[in-house]
């Protein structure tokens, strides 16, 4: 297929960076990293509850055996990443700033895998057997949320699901990991996106592909009649893959405000987590490694990287050839939404999509000025929100006003601060808006 | 290469200069003083235009009023305790005091704008907190403190070079009659005046009903000749204003740099010219054509530059829209049967006190939320 013959979806609002670095690792082949001699497996890594350590220190585990238990329904299990000895349970950085739990698992440079569970023909077994082994396999939302997988695909038998919708558009700058697995894997998207729909019952599958990975696109194309998706093109905006912004670009359905997609009847799962699924089902393989993008303009090699869980920020950084200068910042995820980190000793973790490294110049710390009415942001907003105005309630602590003005709406896709020409710090207002009217409802 | 030589020549981040901030972590590279400077640019040719009709008179009033107001905002800062440099660096000052220049006659004395400075920046803006927070345009409220303070001075107009004093199209009305018959007579009068084509509309009787006599009222000043003269520039007027076609330049680059909202213009223009286009039709004796009313007076200036300020303006499309039609309203009804031969100035600030009510009328429906029937 030479043309595209489908019209290209979007949402309304948005804004397109300029110079999105995405040309620096899309051209990278997805590498595999090689064995370490050391993982530190982050326990917490999950939405929910989190999981159980059932290890202790000394013992031996093969790789994909499971070192810790789901601690919740809301939750998944965590898998070793090779086979090795169980070092310690210790406290190491997190992503977040804070100290978090993690087992140290030692390599024994075997790789040996564990007893794995049997493959199974997805298009014959039973749709909860599925969705055990997803479950199993711990498995969550791989484009930054970290939402358990099983969990999305067990809607409330009241909730019609009509749409399965597999996020490809990568809309975050910089970012090329879900871009080359797409190019790389098609049919472990595909099949993840039919098993998905098996569990749900869904026979309308989309995978939305932002237009700039025309590559992606075609690759998908050429295998997605067999496996009965549609392949949907999708205007290069941020934030193009935001739940409810892609929903409302491929269905025209609008999740109503405060409600989840499926109340539109819509279920979303990232390509990369689609992936996992078909990994899990087709060869029994837990979640235990991930595609992450190793890039930024002060890394010497970007690209892109199969890491195991637990592997040190540093050592990608090493794997990428260094750096060329001392960074200005360090980022885990993208630039409009990832986590500034002050340390390289986090670990990549489920949902780690990408290592940013900035050079210092382009971490130039803004002085905010006074609003000036521009109305960019207002433009800007995917939800339909005021930004300025609802930031100028917040630094008045006029929370009632900015709860009134539909505060809790705001998905925080970091749009408005962006575009802002007075540089005003908004999305951070607006985390503490919501925090503080949070506290507040608690209260009463 | 070996190994080892790879891992020598392998430069690790020490990581000690590493910032923790709050995401997005990239900004647009468009700032405040960046938004300013391309609003001064997109003046360029309606200074040029002023400066190749008025000659070194509207050097004069331009350089007085950037300096005035940009002097004024550093003696507020520096009197309210305020950075003096981080107010100035922001342009705004400049560009008020480039609007105001252009807001006057070329022939004002320098003491007209030192008033207009510290009118437009301490009254207009500072007073209420500075740049962002006031409601009315700071140029605007200067140039309205100034036509009711000094009115004589206000209403000087001065005519353009090009002109010429053997010009019988403009000998016709706009020469004030005496210097006009001390010109022919070969005197030299000690300063020119002429007046505006709104002021003579003004003081030309109105003549009711659709008769040919009401037709030919407007003749002298509304004919093809005379119009194309306006469009170019060669009328009297503020300096800034006098120019459709340097205007109209400007705004294409305001509208192609995204930093005015094209339907405030258009509604405006489009509702002075639908207005005054159903009353000259069943009166012509009472208001010039359309074509007339977009092309003479501060309209133009005061669509492009002035009404899309954006401190003073709606923030929504839809407020946009409703705002400019209010000016265009207003402006219409006060040139046709106010007292006043010109309405923008008014009417813009009229409506920039109505904005917060706008704003609270036109706010968008969030995305998810149905509308509520009834």
């Amino acid at each position: 297929m030479d043309e595209m013959e489908f019209k290209v979806a979007t949402f309304k609002g948005g804004v397109h960076p300029s110079g999105d670095g995405k040309n620096l690792s899309s051209g990278a082949a997805v590498q595999t990293a090689p064995l370490q001699s050391e993982y530190r497996v982050i326990i917490p890594q999950n939405i929910g509850a989190p999981p159980k350590v059932i290890v202790t220190p000394g013992q031996l585990v093969k790789k994909g055996e499971k070192i810790a238990e789901p601690g919740g329904f809301v939750s998944v299990p965590l898998h070793a990443p090779t086979s090795g000895k169980v070092e310690a349970l210790e406290d190491v950085p997190g992503p977040m700033g804070v100290s978090v739990p993690a087992v140290r698992i030692s390599a024994d440079g075997e790789d040996a895998w564990g007893e794995l569970p049997p493959p199974m023909d997805w298009k014959t077994a039973a749709p909860d057997e599925l969705k055990k082994r997803i479950a199993d396999s711990g498995i969550v939302g791989m484009g930054g949320a970290a939402f358990p997988t099983h969990v999305k695909l067990s809607p409330p038998p009241d909730k019609k699901i009509d749409y399965l919708i597999l996020n490809g558009a990568e809309c975050e700058p910089y970012l090329t990991a879900d871009h080359r697995l797409m190019l790389e894997d098609p049919e472990s998207v595909l099949a993840g996106a039919a098993i998905c729909g098996r569990i749900l019952g869904v026979k309308n599958i989309y995978i939305g592909v932002e237009v700039n990975k025309t590559d992606a696109i075609q690759a998908l194309l050429a295998k997605a009649g067999a496996y009965g998706v549609q392949i949907v093109g999708l205007k290069v905006r941020y934030p193009q893959g935001a739940e409810k912004q892609l929903i409302y670009a491929i269905t025209r359905r609008k999740v109503p405000a405060g409600g989840l997609p499926m109340d539109a009847g819509c279920v979303v799962q990232n390509v990369g987590t689609a992936a996992a699924c078909a990994a899990a089902v087709l060869r029994g393989e837990p979640l235990i490694e991930r595609i992450t993008t190793v890039t930024g303009e002060a890394i010497r090699h970007p690209g892109n990287w199969r890491f195991r869980l637990g592997t040190p920020v540093r050592t990608a950084i090493e794997l990428a050839g260094g750096v060329t200068c001392e960074p200005g910042k360090a980022i885990l995820g993208g630039p409009m939404m990832g986590f500034a980190q002050k340390s390289f000793d986090v670990t990549i973790m489920k949902n780690t999509s990408g290592i940013l490294l900035l050079p210092p110049e382009m971490v130039r710390q803004y002085e905010s000025t006074g609003c000036i009415r521009c109305g960019r942001c207002l433009s800007a907003c995917a939800m339909n929100l005021n930004p300025g105005a609802l930031a100028t309630a917040i630094e008045s602590e006029k929370f009632d006003i900015a709860a009134n003005n539909h505060l809790m709406d705001c998905i925080e896709c970091g749009s408005c601060a962006y575009i802002c020409p007075a540089h005003r710090p908004l999305v951070q207002h607006f985390r503490r808006g919501k925090a503080e009217i949070r506290k507040r409802a608690k209260k009463n | 290469m070996s190994e080892e030589t790879i891992k020598s020549e392998l430069q690790m981040p020490k990581g000690d200069e590493l910032v923790l901030s709050s995401s997005p972590h990239v900004r647009t590279k468009e700032s405040v003083p960046a938004i300013m400077g391309k609003v001064m640019l997109a003046l360029v040719p309606a200074v040029v235009a002023g400066i190749l009709f008025f000659g070194m008179d509207a050097v004069r009033v331009i350089v007085y009023c950037i300096v005035f107001c940009v002097g004024a905002e550093a003696l507020w800062c520096k009197l309210a305790k305020k950075p003096v440099w981080g107010t100035i660096r922001d342009c705004s000052a400049a560009l008020t005091g480039l609007l105001l220049a252009l807001n006057l006659s070329a022939g004002v004395p320098f003491y007209v704008c030192l008033i207009g400075a510290f009118l437009a920046i301490w009254l207009g803006k500072q007073v209420y907190g500075g740049l962002g927070h006031n409601p009315f345009n700071p140029a605007l409220v200067a140039r309205v403190g100034l036509l009711i303070a000094l009115p004589a001075a206000m209403t000087t107009w001065v005519p353009t070079g090009k002109m010429g004093v053997t010009n019988a199209e403009y000998a016709k009305g706009f020469y004030n009659q005496n210097e006009w018959q001390q010109l022919e007579a070969g005197a030299e009068p000690d300063a020119l005046t002429c007046a505006t084509p709104l002021g003579i509309v003004k003081t030309t009787p109105k003549v009711l009903g659709n008769t040919p006599e009401a037709q030919n009222n407007y003749a002298a000043v509304d004919n093809p000749t005379m119009l194309r003269e306006y469009f170019l520039g060669n009328r009297g007027g503020c300096l800034g204003e006098t120019s459709g076609l340097a205007l109209l330049i400007g705004a294409v680059m305001l509208i192609c740099w995204r930093l005015i909202n094209w339907r405030v213009p258009l509604c405006y223009v489009g509702t002075v010219a639908l207005f005054t286009g159903i009353v000259h039709y069943f009166m012509p004796g009472v208001t010039p054509t359309p074509l007339f009313h977009v092309l003479t007076g501060g309209l133009l200036l005061g669509a492009i530059f002035m009404a899309t300020d954006m401190v003073t303006s709606p923030m929504t499309c839809a407020g946009c829209v409703v705002f400019a039609i209010g000016c265009g309203i207003i402006t219409s009804v006060i040139r046709i049967w106010g007292n006043y031969p010109e309405g923008v100035s008014f009417s813009i600030l009229f409506m920039n006190a109505l904005v917060p009510l706008i704003d609270r009328w036109c706010v968008k429906r969030p995305f998810g939320y149905i509308r509520k029937r009834g």
